[in-house]
């Protein structure tokens, strides 16, 4: 009888934290295969302008271009007129067509004629640069793009 | 000699470590959703026809290169646009009996002004110095204008806003029959049309 009574007695049993690592491991794993990091770094200054009427952008067919002022350790360099940026170096209007043309080709087929150009110039940045961009995707024939913004809206303080 | 057994490792702080990592991701994780305003680029043409737009059908913003707007041909605030475009879109200028009538407007149906949504056009001539900030907050107001609209017709018909439920769909999260929606999204595009048309600059300050 006394082997019985032996078990009652005492508090709550230690909750067992051996498959706490497992389960913090699992978290781990689908982090690191969500995050996406930066693969090309930015060499221009990038404050996005706001805007609140907004469409999301389809990530698996678009391009990117980048545009404004070098950042500052390129300023020496590169001077401080507006550049523009694809992939990872400095591209100017007339090399616009070959760059665009090498990034479609990365694309999955079947999406390359839905090509989508995603702008992400500066707010700083003035018009005529975005003008020559578009004239150029115009004669791309890549007539789809996108302005990216940040959430928000210039006429509130 | 007696064989030693090998101790065991203490796995205690196995926990730690992978704490440690985790926060670390998820402190660097940023899940990028990047949004803007989409458009479309008028394909390039050669012979560019002429098309004879009547001047009331026109609602031209010009905006210099000192970042002011003007409306056609009078300063304009930019916190006024907004309004000011949709009064133009909306105002069903059209006499009833034609086949110009807008039968859905509420505007002030001044024959001055455009005659129906369908026929309305606004302009966006910007100076190659306009700053971009600038140039995104008139074209937002100009979006926002017809978004404002196609959401009170919308919230008329079926009783939803538009807005809303296209990015639903497009987010893949509508509750409820997709192509019926999609079909109505397109009634309401038919019904209030985007016409936006974009001029290349001028090629010096003026």
């Amino acid at each position: 009888m006394a082997k019985f009574t032996k078990k009652k007695s005492g508090d709550l049993p230690a909750i067992s934290t051996a498959s706490l690592p497992d389960i913090v491991f699992m978290l781990l794993f689908f982090f690191m295969v969500v995050t996406v990091l930066r693969d090309s770094n930015l060499m221009v200054e990038n404050t996005l302008p706001k805007a609140d009427q907004v469409e999301k952008l389809m990530k698996d067919r678009s391009v990117f271009i980048y545009a404004g002022k070098p950042s500052e350790r390129y300023r020496e360099s590169f001077g401080t007129s507006s550049k523009i940026q694809i992939g990872d170096k400095y591209t100017d209007v007339k090399n616009l067509r070959y760059a665009l043309t090498e990034l479609r080709q990365k694309l999955r087929p079947e999406l390359q004629d839905k090509v989508m150009v995603a702008l992400k110039v500066d707010e700083e940045t003035n018009t005529g640069i975005v003008s020559d961009i578009k004239q150029e995707l115009r004669e791309l024939n890549m007539l789809k793009i996108i302005y990216i913004t940040t959430p928000g809206n210039e006429l509130d303080f | 000699m007696a064989r030693r057994e090998v101790p065991e490792v203490n796995a205690g702080s196995m926990a730690d470590i992978a704490f440690l990592l985790l926060i670390f991701f998820l402190v660097t994780t940023t899940i990028e959703k990047d949004s803007g305003i989409a458009r479309q680029l008028p394909p390039l043409e050669e012979n560019d026809d002429e098309v004879n737009i009547r001047e009331r059908n026109l609602f031209i913003v010009n905006v210099n290169k000192n970042d002011q707007l003007l409306v056609n041909e009078k300063p304009m605030e930019l916190k006024d646009l907004r309004q000011a475009a949709i009064d133009f879109i909306d105002n069903g200028g059209a006499p009833n009996g034609t086949a110009d009538y807008c039968d859905f407007c509420q505007g002030l149906r001044d024959p001055k002004s455009s005659d129906n949504p369908d026929k309305a056009i606004i302009s966006l001539q910007n100076d190659r110095l306009t700053s971009y900030k600038m140039y995104i907050a008139v074209q937002n107001e100009l979006v926002a204008a017809y978004n404002e609209l196609r959401n009170r017709e919308s919230q008329r018909l079926f009783g939803w806003d538009y807005t809303e439920v296209k990015n639903a769909i497009s987010e893949g999260n509508y509750r409820g029959n997709v192509e019926q929606a999609e079909e109505r999204l397109r009634e309401i595009q038919k019904m209030i049309p985007q016409k936006l048309s974009e001029a290349e600059p001028k090629r010096k300050g003026s």
